[in-house]
């Protein structure tokens, strides 16, 4: 039972007619959401998140595949016989209701009894802090207390997935973190899965036991947050999460399993390699800006890879400043530095600078 | 100087609506209730001598009309909510981008008089008419059975006529209900019966309200669709009124009439707003 995936997704495809064109929403997606896993949809608006959240939800039912739910084909199935509930991107609270009774709405078409719903709906109140709000209407509440009914409606009906679009969209950022801490707490105890969908990297990369990043209707990587932030499958996800420096280039020579890749002259780009990689291939690969270290005028260590530049700009931000370098290379490079030891700035605009890495901090993309 | 222009904004705004009220309304609704205390002839003349006795006679002579005239009007009422709350629906709900057309070809016949719509119902109902006559051809209905003349047909009439008044309200009402909120009932277990009654209908129930308004008040002080479609026995108190001023000139009863008619109705339209006030309405269907 508990390997059997508590949603799964066979040859999902996706299309809209709209405007007698047709939309791919979705395209052949195959997916297996654990038991208990809170799992992230992550990607660009337009990419399909909503849309495969509502054919799990059953309000869209898939062009072509199936969608399994505990092991269980459910494709057809109307929504109010699975056992997920959504928390919409919109709310969609009930406008004539109390909070109280947006909560019980789900309790009572279940026929829980009167007591065990007063108690529940009591319990859940508390847990998204809207103790005292009960009788208040969805439009006498702010945003970010109507998302916390929307939440509490679906959380409290302890369904076997949660399907939650962009949750925590309204909330201010104090609210948000407390709310995700929340959130992650909730789906420990109670152990339902979490299928999460949000624009915001940190919350995907903080939440999740593994994320999905999608695009044009199709994920580019599926993984661990640390996977898919040290090890990006495609340029796309490189980009998209966080912040990468790429960088193309030709296999010279491999030693010991790191390649050495063509580059500016004085220029020295290293990057770890499987087998696989010969001689003569072309690899992109990818830096992560926080890895680079910059040093003004001064030779760089021999055995990282080293990129002569200069500065462009600087951005103070607070913790770190930010570089960006023009290079021989090529691409502009972003460096993040670290205002721990330094409160002063390592260059100014317009400096010759060196920047280096470790070696094991190059990434090839997609090998 | 600009505070006096801003203090006195608002009564200048309210200015022209205020004098079309005073002119058009409050001015004959005075002359109407002096005139109803009147007493006299239409060749000698009227004088005011406070007759309330008037009202009497009038409400015990023509209690059956005004009765029957509520009790079209409610039946015509009932009719339209359960005739157009499907149309509105539908066109709502699944009228997609071709809305505007349905309520255009739902409009469409109204662009005609409404006294010449009613004339071509008479037409269309009459005993040899297009549809009786062929009916009764193929011995489906006896020789004898007619339409025109009933209180069915001054009912259908008025429910033909009003049809409108009732749909486009409702359509506003369920057009304006996010559809994501009737997807979260489906998500939170509610069949879509349960859906209907616990969502869409409380939050359609405004649009009804309106629409009940704007159609019992104008049906039950209706005179052209009785007059037109119906007989003696299906005279409503509007016709009265009209034959009391324009062929018995009698004054001061037609007057009177009107205003048993409007008391009774205002009575009625209150009642009926305080028992069912919109916000407790939906509270009620949301129990
Ligand atoms: N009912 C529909 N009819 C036509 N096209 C649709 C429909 N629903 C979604 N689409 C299209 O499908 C694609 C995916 O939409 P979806 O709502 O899944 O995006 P999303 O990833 O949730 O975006 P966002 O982050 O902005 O919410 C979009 O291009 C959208 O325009
Ligand atoms: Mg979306």
């Amino acid at each position: 039972m508990s390997d059997t995936p508590a949603i799964e997704f066979v040859g999902v495809h996706k299309e809209f007619q709209s405007h007698g064109e047709t939309v791919h929403a979705v395209r052949t997606l195959d997916l297996a959401i654990g038991q208990g896993e809170f799992f992230s949809l992550l990607g660009p608006s337009g990419c399909g998140k909503t849309t495969t959240m509502r054919m799990i939800a059953g309000f869209e039912d898939p062009s072509a595949g199936t969608v399994f739910l505990d092991g269980k084909d459910v494709t057809g199935v109307a929504p109010n016989k699975r056992d997920v509930n959504m928390v919409f991107q919109s709310y969609a609270l009930f406008p004539h209701m109390s909070v109280f009774q947006n909560v019980s709405f789900g309790l009572e078409r279940r026929k829980v009894a009167k007591a065990e719903i007063t108690r529940r709906v009591g319990e859940i109140i508390e847990i998204v802090s809207l103790t005292g709000m009960e009788k208040r209407a969805p439009r006498e509440m702010s945003g970010g207390q109507q998302q916390r009914v929307a939440l509490a409606r679906a959380l409290v009906n302890r369904p076997r997935a949660l399907l939650l679009d962009e949750p925590l969209g309204a909330l201010d950022l104090k609210l948000r973190q407390q709310m995700q801490v929340e959130l992650k707490r909730i789906q420990r105890e109670v152990g339902i899965t979490f299928v999460y969908v949000t624009h915001d990297q940190g919350e995907a990369l903080t939440m999740s036991d593994r994320i999905a990043v999608m695009q044009g209707g199709r994920i580019d990587q599926l993984g661990t947050p640390r996977e898919i932030y040290e090890k990006p499958a495609t340029r796309f996800v490189a980009g998209f999460i966080g912040t990468s420096n790429l960088l193309e280039g030709e296999v010279r020579s491999i030693d010991d399993g790191i390649a050495t890749l063509s580059s500016a002259p004085g220029d020295c780009v290293l990057v770890p390699v499987p087998g696989s990689v010969a001689v003569g291939d072309k690899l992109e690969i990818s830096v992560r800006p926080e890895k680079i270290e910059l040093e003004r005028g001064t030779e760089a260590p021999s055995d990282c890879s080293v990129v002569a530049g200069t500065v462009s700009e600087v951005v103070y931000h607070g913790t770190s400043t930010n570089y960006a370098v023009t290079t021989a290379a090529g691409p502009e490079f972003t460096v993040f530095d670290q205002n721990a030891a330094n409160a002063d700035d390592l260059a100014v605009r317009g400096d010759k600078v060196f920047l280096y890495w470790n070696a094991q901090h190059s990434y090839p993309i997609g090998v | 100087m600009s505070r006096l222009r801003r203090n006195l904004a608002p009564y200048l705004l309210v200015l022209p609506g205020g004098l079309w009220l005073l002119l058009f309304f409050a001015v004959p609704m005075i002359t109407m209730l002096s005139l109803s205390l009147q007493q006299g002839d239409i060749v000698n003349g009227y004088a005011f001598t406070g007759h309330w006795q008037t009202y009497v006679d009038a409400i015990g002579n023509y209690r059956t009309q005004l009765f029957r005239s509520l009790l079209y009007g409610a039946i015509a009422t009932i009719a339209l909510i359960v005739l157009a709350f499907p149309v509105a629906y539908w066109i709502a709900f699944y009228g997609g981008r071709r809305k505007a057309t349905y309520l255009f070809l739902l409009l469409l016949p109204f662009f005609v008089s409404f006294v010449l719509r009613t004339i071509s119902w008479r037409q269309i109902l009459t005993d040899e008419g297009p549809v009786l006559g062929p009916l009764k051809d193929i011995g489906l209905l006896g020789d004898s059975f007619h339409v025109l003349g009933t209180p069915f047909a001054v009912i259908a009439g008025l429910v033909y006529n009003f049809l409108p008044f009732m749909v486009l309200p409702v359509y506003v009402a369920l057009e304006r209900i996010d559809p994501r909120v009737i997807e979260a009932a489906r998500d939170l277990y509610a069949d879509p019966a349960t859906a209907f009654r616990k969502v869409i209908l409380p939050l359609a129930l405004p649009g009804v309200f309106a629409g009940v308004l704007m159609t019992f008040v104008p049906a039950s002080s209706d005179y052209v669709n009785s007059a037109v479609l119906g007989s003696s026995s299906t005279t409503m108190i509007g016709q009265v009124i009209q034959a009391q001023y324009l062929a018995t000139a009698d004054y001061p009863t037609a007057s009177a009439l009107s205003f048993v008619l409007m008391a009774v109705l205002l009575i009625g339209v209150f009642t009926y707003a305080r028992a069912l006030g919109t916000e407790d309405v939906m509270k009620v269907a949301a129990r």
